[in-house]
């Protein structure tokens, strides 16, 4: 067990969690999951966003486990191996904008990085666009990153900080499963404080045990391994290290395999699962999501990984992306599968000028100095 | 021997900084000795990774507060 758990740290661990969502995700969509949606970080905050009424789009309202999951799977991982390391101080608040623009990028896109994969796993190419922006957005990030940008240092915090997000996941499981209905709307029927959705992307979900499973062993392989689908771009254009990109590449293969072999996989561009086919858009989402992320130092995911290992900088991110994603609906930013919405572009074109502004004024001194 | 060790302080900072100040430190010096104190698991692999993979010996030793320092020589 202990030369398996050790074999997650080498070169072979981002490949061995890339498998492993490779094949999971298809099976949630197989098991009640919307479309190509095994496993969409910002799609599913955006549904929790809904679920606690911070977003009132009907059809996307639920309070998905495979989010719980990623973070209380890190956080066991993190204990096991005394990686729980409570830190903030790291420039939260910007990171809490970063996370809110990361999602109005994903949502005009309609999927955050591991969505956009598994979306080219299932055929639609409409991700192909998304995931050129992504790589356009992440090599903005490291140009900026090359000239010294910096969200500063985080320091170590009381353990009670690193607690807070794993406690909020807590919540939003029993909030889960006891789903409260105190209110009443105009007709007396019950409703509210949590708002599940009954039509729609919002109502299609497998088995909350077996989400939520697969999201905690997802987070517990994840934090081990550090896998990241943005860090695996970043890396391998900054560095020429493969390391996290073989697991994004086991990933994209598997999923298409595993989609084959459920027959799930349908190409083409036309009227594919919560997809919309606007190329310029689909692009220009995810340049922004590209370049939030790599400034905030990873994608959604190793956002929540690193929020369960007690980063409250991490978590700071990723409560802007619970908040971005109710904004992201209430002021028409997100896409819908006939194209763009009236908000969405002219948001991608301020959030990319907010990111670029915060690209070339945070700085830290550099950190070489002769002992 | 301690007098011409060059120290990279990433600790605090997040990915991929830790890596890329190292890198600058490698690059400089080409040969020699340097430490660098990081504070995080993935920090302490990244960089272990990057020196070996650019031919240094590397050596970690935890520090008593949980950071990391990591030598390199070559």
């Amino acid at each position: 067990m202990s030369s398996i758990l050790r074999f997650l740290t080498s070169r072979w661990g981002p490949i061995i969690t890339g498998t492993a969502v490779g094949v999971l995700a298809p099976v949630l969509v197989f098991l009640g999951n919307p479309g190509n949606m095994g496993i969409c970080v910002v799609c599913f905050t955006r549904d929790i966003a809904g679920a606690l009424g911070l977003q009132r789009a009907g059809v996307v309202q639920y309070i998905r486990p495979e989010i719980i999951g990623f973070v209380l799977g890190a956080l066991v991982a993190a204990l096991a191996f005394k990686e729980f390391k409570p830190r903030t101080g790291s420039a939260p608040l910007v990171r809490f904008l970063l996370g809110m623009f990361a999602v109005f990028g994903a949502l005009v896109f309609l999927g955050c990085p591991w969505r956009a994969y598994l979306r080219l796993a299932g055929g639609d190419w409409n991700a192909i666009f998304g995931i050129l922006g992504l790589v356009a957005g992440i090599g903005l990030g490291i140009i900026f990153l090359r000239m010294g940008f910096s969200l500063g240092r985080s320091r170590p915090a009381p353990k009670a900080v690193g607690w807070v997000m794993p406690a909020i996941m807590f919540v939003l499981l029993v909030l889960l499963i006891a789903a409260p209905q105190f209110g009443r709307d105009a007709n007396g029927n019950p409703t509210g404080p949590i708002f599940f959705s009954t039509t729609g992307p919002g109502s299609q979900h497998a088995p909350l045990l077996i989400s939520l499973a697969v999201g905690l062993f997802i987070g517990f392989l994840a934090q081990r391994s550090r896998f990241c689908t943005v860090g695996a771009v970043r890396d391998m254009i900054m560095l020429k290290d493969s390391h996290l990109l073989n697991g994004v590449i086991a990933f994209i293969v598997v999923a298409f395999i595993t989609n084959l072999a459920l027959g799930q996989f349908h190409p083409g561009f036309a009227n594919q699962p919560i997809s919309q086919t606007d190329e310029w858009w689909n692009f220009g989402g995810m340049v922004l999501a590209g370049l939030a992320f790599t400034l905030a130092g990873g994608c959604p995911g190793r956002q929540l990984f690193l929020s369960g290992e007690g980063d409250a900088d991490s978590a700071m991110f990723v409560s802007g992306m619970l908040v971005g994603a109710g904004f992201a609906h209430n002021f028409s930013i997100a896409s819908s599968a006939a194209g763009p919405s009236a908000f969405g572009p002219i948001t991608v074109i301020v959030g990319l000028a907010i990111c670029i502004v915060i690209g070339l004024t945070m700085r830290e001194a550099v950190a070489t100095a002769k002992a | 021997m301690n007098n011409n060790i060059e120290t990279v302080d990433a600790r605090g900072l997040s990915c991929p900084q830790p890596v890329m100040l190292t890198s600058k430190a490698i690059k400089k010096l080409n040969k020699g000795a340097i430490e660098v104190l990081v504070d995080s698991g993935t920090a302490r692999d990244n960089v272990s990774r990057l020196a070996k993979n650019s031919g240094w010996a590397v050596t970690i030793e935890e520090q008593p507060d949980s950071s990391y320092r990591i030598v390199l020589k070559k």
